[in-house]
């Protein structure tokens, strides 16, 4: 099932790609499109990282994943690197499962 | 003559855009790092991990992807999610096709390195051959690079016994807001900001009530009306330049804004930071921390 999401996710992902060189350009050279295709990605990652840092399985809660993405927030505000980002998170999150057991 | 020829196509091979092309690529392979371990922590296997990296190659997709799995998506959601993230590349597409000029297995074969970093070195280059160089060469190195890293990544996290102990298994959202804020920032749009915070909330209040991987799909609905909203009458004169900051929330948009490729001086100017030339440390920094993909 992995699979076939993954195949399936990448010919999509391909089409998108494909469609853009193939498409004459003024077909999509339209300001609101091109606002909404720029816009879907942050709204999208706003989304993501909301429900991951505060949901589990349908509910919703406030545990470890708070602290470690504040940290995070706080190293890329710092602009840290993005590898530093994740390494801290990864520290963070060992660190407060160890102290809070 | 042969000499010459020669000359021409070394000089044109090393030049400053195929080496920032290089480095930018460099510069990737840490996400592609930070990909493959998430993507084992997240239940993946690590053939699995690697045929999303060479596949799919798009990063953003791919960490959404991996990160709706794990939390109890199912693969059509995934599936979405992915896609909805990679539709920028389309727009990329878009704004490269005239000036790459790809026909026939060339456009199919350069479509699948249509991503963020190809898109933003081709753009900002003053002409056709430049710009087509810059694409292919930061498109195969990113290629090159990204795919390593995440194999790399990938054989990292499943040496762990326990990639939970290591907190690895929590990292996905931070990735996220690390892929987010520079995003918001060059954006820096309240359209921008109101679609984002829309869209997390919507998010949050639909996850009790939907099946997991819904929740980041319904946050698609308001973000696209605040993108189709009318923009206010008094901004008509704007129009363009709003057109523009939108997407330079996007993507790398200041650069690849669409009007890039006709209007080139115009939109470049929005881009300050990276001259024909190229790629000073911080630019290609710049590129490489909006590497969405």
């Amino acid at each position: 099932m992995i699979w076939a999401a993954i195949l399936g996710g990448a010919l999509t992902c391909y089409l998108a790609k494909l469609a853009g060189l193939s498409v004459p350009a003024r077909v999509l050279r339209n300001e609101r499109v091109q606002r909404a295709a720029a816009m879907l990605p942050i709204a999208l990652l706003c989304a993501l990282v909301l429900t991951q840092t505060f949901s589990t399985k349908g509910t919703l809660v406030l545990d470890v994943r708070g602290l470690v993405v504040g940290a995070a927030l706080v190293a890329i505000l710092l602009r840290a690197p993005f590898l530093a980002v994740v390494a801290l998170a990864a520290v963070v999150a060992a660190a407060a499962r160890l102290a809070l057991g | 003559m042969m000499f010459a020829q020669v000359r021409v196509g070394f000089g044109r091979w090393w030049s400053p855009v195929v080496r920032d092309g290089l480095g930018i690529g460099v510069a990737t392979g840490t996400y592609g790092l930070s990909f493959g371990a998430l993507s084992v922590a997240a239940g993946l296997s690590v053939a699995q991990s690697s045929a999303l990296s060479l596949l799919m190659f798009t990063g953003a997709s791919q960490f959404a992807f991996v990160g709706v799995l794990a939390a109890g998506g199912g693969p059509v959601a995934a599936v979405a999610t992915a896609t909805l993230l990679g539709g920028r590349n389309g727009l990329y597409g878009l704004q490269l096709s005239r000036t790459l000029g790809l026909r026939g297995w060339r456009r199919r074969l350069g479509a699948h390195v249509v991503i963020d970093e190809s898109a933003a070195m081709a753009v900002r280059q003053a002409d056709p051959d430049t710009a087509r160089t810059a694409f292919w060469a930061t498109g195969l190195a990113v290629f090159a690079c990204w795919n390593t890293a995440t194999l790399l990544g990938a054989l990292g996290a499943r040496a762990l016994a326990d990639p939970a102990a290591l907190g690895l298994d929590v990292v996905g959202p931070a990735a996220f807001l690390a892929l987010l804020v520079p995003r918001l920032r060059a954006a820096g749009q309240p359209r921008v900001w109101a679609a984002a915070l829309a869209a997390g909330a919507t998010a949050l209040l639909a996850t009790p009530f939907v099946p997991a991987g819904v929740p980041v799909l319904a946050a698609a609905v308001p973000a696209v009306a605040l993108a189709l909203a009318p923009t206010r009458p008094r901004r008509t004169a704007g129009a363009g330049a709003d057109a523009a900051g939108g997407e330079a929330g996007g993507v790398e948009p200041a650069d690849v804004a669409p009007g890039g490729a006709d209007a080139a001086g115009g939109n470049r100017g929005g881009s300050a930071d990276v001259g024909p030339e190229g790629t000073d440390a911080a630019g290609r920094d710049r590129v490489g921390s909006e590497c969405g993909r």
